[in-house]
């Protein structure tokens, strides 16, 4: 049994069909990464599980259970957590309570000061930004916030809508490694990029959606090296 | 000039009474607003129940024999927390009985459903008053009478408990919005719905609780305004809730402490108008007119800045 296990999953926006049955599985401990171009319906995917877009046919099961139908704050309580595209950093919030938002499902104080400090072991920038809004943070700093915010809430399933994008090359490799760090520390993580290969070399298996269908799937260096996706995605 | 002198101490009691009043209802448009983006114009109406409520508890609690024994402050507490959490109940199943159905449909419908919901609210509590008694106008026993005066100035005790109580109350929202755990639910709700979601926040509960806390303190602004001003009819919510609304606006809607300080303003404005308008323009407009002086501010106010006198700020939308 996997993980997290997705069946002919299929999803509209009003009358546009955004997926096709999607099949995708992700199993403990895995980094799985989810490709494509502009629209081809990665972030649905995502929202589809978490719960913020609806399953129209189809199933979501996650640890043997199905959480098809869920709403989005039922699923995070489950341990399964989304930082969405584009960051959404609360900004008129501070830092701080940015990262106490994150901890919201969690009613032990001494619980959410340990997950603190834990979210500074991984991103000591983020400590010296403390009361500062979130709002008036570089964009690179909002990701590491935005990811902080999601471990607050300890999961066993990280899902990543294109934590790269928009980021000076620089950042984007310390997020990368620490995307491999948190692996190794034991998350499952399911990422999304529009940065195929950066993506593929850190992940153990991925697919690559095409205007809502799963096109190729296959280990991160078998995909890295079909000629027909480093023609489509990483030329 | 010595007339604006002589009376301005008055003008400042009775301006922070009034402005007081005016800045606890604001209080109630503005949270909503920066919620759901929506004005709710039942909430007027919701400080006339509270009023009536208000006033059926007194006078409950006056025939047990309660009010003659107890402490005027013990009875008023009472009949606030009665009050406001009917009130506060109220306003909620509003919310999800007239609003939240709407929640996609177009503004305009809801804010048309929220003007039919306060005439509905109006003809309820006069028909109800008027199975008691023959008119729908009201008397709400004086729990704190008499006054101090102090030389030449009036102040009334129930000056002093509404602002006492008045400013209790704000204190009390400022530190739930700000220092505890559904407060800053309520911010990031505010700010971003979906994300807020993500965090494993209920948006729904939250939408609850902002109309439980607004008609809540909307309801119990109703028992002060019923205690000082002694008189109320089904119809006090309607100007009220205009002007409160208009306070929400001069400080920047959705902004709270805006809110609290439009109110102040408008009250202090419009009492200043009332005392001295007929000699500021040598009696060519009387004192009827403090309306148009206090709205005729909040013109220029809004021609010099749009976005009110605190801009945006801690409810907002993105
Ligand atoms: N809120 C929305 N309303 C309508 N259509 C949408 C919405 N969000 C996405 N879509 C459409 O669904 C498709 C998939 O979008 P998305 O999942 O965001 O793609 P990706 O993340 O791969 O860029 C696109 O055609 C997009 O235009
Ligand atoms: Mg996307």
């Amino acid at each position: 049994m996997s993980y997290l296990e997705l069946k002919q999953v299929t999803a509209f926006y009003g009358a546009i069909q955004a997926l096709k049955q999607i099949d995708l599985t992700v199993e403990e401990g895995e980094i799985v990464t989810l490709i494509g171009s502009n629209g081809a319906g990665k972030s649905t995917t995502l929202k589809t599980i978490s719960g913020l877009v609806p399953v129209k046919e189809g199933s979501v099961i996650y640890k043997g259970q199905d959480i098809t139908s869920r709403k989005a704050h039922q699923t995070t309580k489950l341990g399964v957590a989304h930082v969405p595209e584009g960051r959404r950093i609360f900004p008129k919030l501070t830092v701080k309570e940015n990262l106490q938002i994150g901890a919201f499902g969690v009613k032990d104080k001494k619980l959410i000061e340990e997950r603190m400090e834990k979210v500074f072991s991984y991103f000591p920038r983020v400590k010296e930004r403390l009361h500062q809004l979130g709002g008036t943070m570089s964009g690179g700093e909002q990701q590491m916030l935005a990811i902080g915010r999601a471990l607050m809430m300890d999961p066993d399933l990280l899902m990543l809508d294109e934590p790269s994008m928009g980021l000076a090359p620089i950042i984007v490799e310390q997020i990368f490694h620490i995307i491999k760090e948190l692996n190794d520390d034991g998350m499952t993580i399911l990422l999304v990029e529009q940065n195929a290969f950066q993506a593929l070399k850190v992940a153990h298996r991925g697919y690559v959606l095409q205007t809502g269908s799963i096109w190729r799937s296959g280990k991160g260096q078998t995909l890295l090296a079909d000629p027909t996706i480093t023609e489509a995605y990483l030329a | 000039m010595t007339q604006v002198w002589d009376t301005l101490p008055q003008v400042l009691i009775d301006g922070l009474t009034l402005g007081a009043i005016y800045a606890i209802i604001a209080l109630g448009y503005t949270m909503v607003y920066g919620i759901l983006e929506l004005i709710n114009f039942a909430h007027g109406e919701i400080f006339m129940a509270g009023a009536f409520i208000g006033t059926a508890v007194l006078i409950g609690l006056t025939g047990l024999g309660w009010v003659a024994v107890m402490p005027a402050i013990f009875i008023l507490l009472l009949v606030l927390v009665i009050t406001g959490g009917l009130t506060g109940m109220l306003g909620m199943g509003i919310e999800r009985l007239a609003y939240r159905p709407l929640r996609k449909a177009s503004k305009l419908i809801t804010l048309i459903t929220a003007i039919g919901v306060s005439f509905l609210l109006q003809d309820i509590v006069r028909f109800i008053t008027e199975t008691q008694q023959n008119n729908y106008i009201v008397n709400t026993p004086s729990l704190f009478p008499g006054s101090l005066s102090i030389s030449g100035l009036n102040i009334r005790y129930s000056f002093l408990v509404v602002i006492i109580v008045a400013i209790l109350m704000m204190v009390a929202l400022e530190f739930f919005v700000n220092r505890t755990k559904w407060g800053l639910a309520m911010r990031a709700v505010a700010q971003d719905q979906d994300t807020a979601s993500l965090m494993s926040v209920n948006v729904n509960k939250v939408i609850s609780v902002t109309f439980f806390v607004g008609s809540a303190l909307g309801g119990a602004t109703g028992v002060l305004f019923a205690i000082h001003y002694g008189t109320i009819d089904p119809y006090i919510g309607f100007i009220l809730g205009l002007k409160a609304f208009t306070a929400a606006v001069l400080g920047g809607i959705g902004n709270i402490r805006g809110a609290m300080a439009g109110g102040m303003l408008l009250g202090l404005l419009e009492m200043f108008a009332a005392a001295n308008l007929s000699a500021i323009t040598a009696g060519l407009l009387s004192s009827e007119y403090k309306d148009v002086f206090a709205f005729a501010i909040l013109i220029l106010v809004l021609i010099f800045r749009p976005e009110g006198l605190f801009g945006r700020a801690a409810i907002e939308k993105v």
